[in-house]
This record gives C-alpha cells, structure tokens and sequence, in this order.
C-alpha cells in the first residue's frame, strides 16, 4: 500500500471531493463535509480495501490524511 | 465451538406482519434535509413501518400466527411448543410468549418460554426448537421472533432514530423423519454487552426519575438512560470482522462454496455495513436480497421479512439452498444453511 493509492481510494468513495485536492498532509475533517456517515464510510473503505478495522479513538486521534495512512499500514504488516 | 447440524426438523411455514403505519425517513425534521437524504442513501432505511404507542411485539406475533396456522391447517391443540424471542417483550415479566399461548387459544400442555435475543434471534431459535422437538420427541412447534425497536429510540437521537422498523414474525417447525438437515454456525461475546444496550432497563441500574432526563451526547444526538443506545462504530467494526469468517467456517464445514448457496437471506442491519460484509464473502449481488429500504432493521424479525417481502415465489415453489446469518445485539451472531423445500409463505400481514 502507499499513499496515493490511498488517497485514490478515499477520492473514488467521496464524489464530492475534488481529484487532486487531497493531501497527505490535509486535514481530513476540513478537505470535506466530514460527519458521523462519512466517517462510517470511510471505515467501511479501509475495512474493504485493506482488512483493517479502525475505531472511532483512531479518527479522534487524527488529524492528517497521513496520520490515517500511518494507522492502516501499521496493521496491515 | 457451537458448530453442528440438526436433524428432523422441518420447516412447514413461515409469516410476518408490520403495522401498517409507515413512516418516510425524508420527513426526519430532527436533522437538515441533505442529511436525511445522505443518511437515506448510506444506511440503505428509505421507510419502515412503525407501530402505534401501546402496540407489541407480541401482538405482531399473535397476527403473524393466527395467519400462519390458518395457512398450513395446523390443529391448535396439537402445537407441543411455543417459543418467543424478542428483546422488546410486553412486559419486564411474566413471558410474552405464556400471553400468547393463551390469546393464540393454544392448549395449557402446550409447553411456552422466552428467549432476550435480538438480530441472531431467528437463527438462534431455529436451533433451540431443533433440539427441543429432537430431544423430547415433541412434533409440532411454533417460534415467534420479532421486536418492536422504536418502542426505546429517541426522536432526538440521529445515530439511530431513522434505523428501525416494527415486526412479527412465525415459524411452524415439526418433527419429520424426512427432513433435510440444518447446520449451524452460533457464536457470543458478551466483552461487547454496552455496544448496544439500554442502560437503566433491568436490575443492574433500576429506572427512576433521572433516568428519565434527556442528555446530551454529540451534535443532534440526545437521549435518556432508558432509550436505546447503540455505538456505530463498535457494532460495524464487530459485524464486518465476525460475520464473514462466521459464515465462510460453516460453508467450509459442509464442503460447500458461496456458489452452492442459491440465497444468502442475511439480517438487515444497515445497507453499508451489509455491503462490506456481502464484499468480504464474495456474495453475487442478485444472490443477496434486501428488505432494508422498506422496512428498515427489523431486528430478528429481519431475515424472514426479507424472506417473505423478496423471495415469497421463489420460497414456496422451488427447493432452495439457503444460508441465514443474523448479527448485533449481546454481542451475538450465527448462521445457518437450510433447504426448503414445500414451504408455505404466508402473505405479509399488515394492522
């Protein structure tokens, strides 16, 4: 996994987002309209594509697009 | 390990009934229109049915029943067993399921208890009836399964308050030599009991008056401590890690692959968090039918309201493969791989 494929993921989700404004370092609570739905959304994109379960602490400890990245690959090895 | 087959038990019939009130989830004043619409869009509930103040669960039950043994000709008298599962029963106490055998006209040597289950209810009940009528050498049984969930949701709380539906459901099951076998797949963990709980409802925390007083818990989500709370994120990261490994052990322990399953009839919890474990077991969309966008979660009544809302043609006439999987409150989860074959499905009934 790297993180553009990262970041193509969470584009393809949210159709609002404009291709190539996210960062990894963007804060992911501001790049878009984020609520409880969305968040639940991109828990279910990151349980999907890579298996990897993450918690409601894990968004609250978050701020960065990267931050998230560092989460999932960590569970992934 | 609770992995095991049943024998001799067949399933003759199958009913469901929802009031007939039905609610549209686009008039949520609670929150802004674009947020019902993507709630709609998301969680897959664009209406569900809910029953009046003072309607039961046992009462969508009892028309459930009335309709079913008039359906297969059951003789009341002759009904051995009754067994009620809900978690939203009529009252703290006696069982739901003793009021019914006397309202269904059942007879006093008919044998009645309760089961607080709630989504893996049905699934559940399948087996205890199994093992009942087996061990005993009982021949006829009738499960009741369903739950009046709005009954303990707060207007107040978006988290939840668009998510369920009311419904009853019955199953007549008798003892038959003949019957094909039902392998299950049952599993617990009650390390997760507050993931979704109703905190001042039993003896742990007794109701009084504060129990009452609304609080605040996050944006356009208040409640009180006798309303249903549920923690999203806990119970989709439980389901769409459990329920997959769940279902392919069973299908694995029978030899058989997702093509040899004609319909995965799986509890309807919510659109996206089914979607995510419909990907992980690589279910065909067409074999995978839903019920949520009309009736919302239905709780334990889901799988057969699925069953007789989408699948009613296809249950009664042919004979059928079907794995059921139900998933949520406790924690508590099981599947099952039944044929059917010659199964009446009743009409929905609505009141």
């Amino acid at each position: 996994m790297n993180i553009e494929k990262f970041i193509q993921d969470i584009e393809t989700e949210f159709e609002d987002l404009t291709p190539g404004a996210l960062k990894p370092e963007s804060i992911f609570r501001d790049a878009f309209d984020w609520n409880s739905v969305n968040a639940l959304i991109f828990i279910a994109l990151v349980n999907t594509e890579y298996n990897v379960v993450i918690t409601a602490d894990d968004l609250r400890k978050s701020k960065t697009v990267n931050d998230l990245f560092v989460i999932i690959q960590e569970r992934i090895k | 390990m609770a992995l095991f087959s049943s024998h001799n038990v067949r399933i003759k019939g199958i009913s469901a009934c929802v009031p007939k009130n039905e609610y549209d989830n686009l008039n949520y004043r609670w929150i802004p229109l674009k947020e019902r619409q993507q709630l709609i869009k998301t969680v897959g509930v664009a209406k569900r049915r809910i029953a009046e103040k003072g309607v039961t669960t046992g009462d969508l039950c009892f028309h459930a029943a009335e309709k079913l043994i008039q359906d297969i000709g059951w003789k009341k008298d002759e009904i051995d067993i009754l067994i009620f599962i809900a978690q939203a029963r009529d009252y703290h106490l006696p069982a739901t399921g003793i009021i019914l055998q006397h309202r269904l006209g059942l007879s006093t040597k008919c044998m009645t208890f309760d089961v607080g289950l709630g989504c893996s209810g049905y699934v559940y009940g399948l087996s205890i009836v199994s093992g009942l009528l087996n061990s005993f050498g009982l021949k006829k049984a009738l499960l009741l399964v369903g739950d009046v969930s709005t009954s303990s949701v707060s207007y107040r709380d978006k988290s939840i308050y668009t998510l369920f539906g009311d419904a009853g459901t019955a199953t007549a099951l008798e003892l038959d030599a003949t019957a094909p076998p039902m392998h299950f797949n049952l599993q617990t963990d009650g390390k997760e009991f507050d993931a979704i709980y109703i905190p001042h409802s039993g003896t742990r925390r007794i109701a009084d008056r504060t129990s009452h007083h609304l609080r605040k818990f996050g944006p356009g989500i208040e409640r009180n401590m006798i309303h249903l709370a549920l923690d999203g994120v806990r119970v989709f990261n439980f389901a769409t890690m459990e329920v997959p490994p769940n279902v392919n052990e069973l299908l694995a322990s029978q030899q058989k692959t997702v093509d040899d399953i004609d319909y995965f009839v799986f509890h309807q919890a919510n659109l996206l968090m089914n979607e995510v474990i419909r990907k992980k077991i690589k279910i065909p969309k067409e074999k995978y039918p839903y019920s949520i966008q009309d009736f919302g979660n239905t709780s334990s009544a889901s799988i057969l309201i699925t069953l007789i809302t989408q699948l009613r043609e296809q249950v009664s006439s042919q004979h059928l493969t079907l794995l059921l999987s139900g998933f949520g409150v406790g924690l508590s989860w099981g599947s099952v791989i039944l044929e059917t074959k010659d199964i009446l499905c009743s009409e929905l009934v609505e009141v």
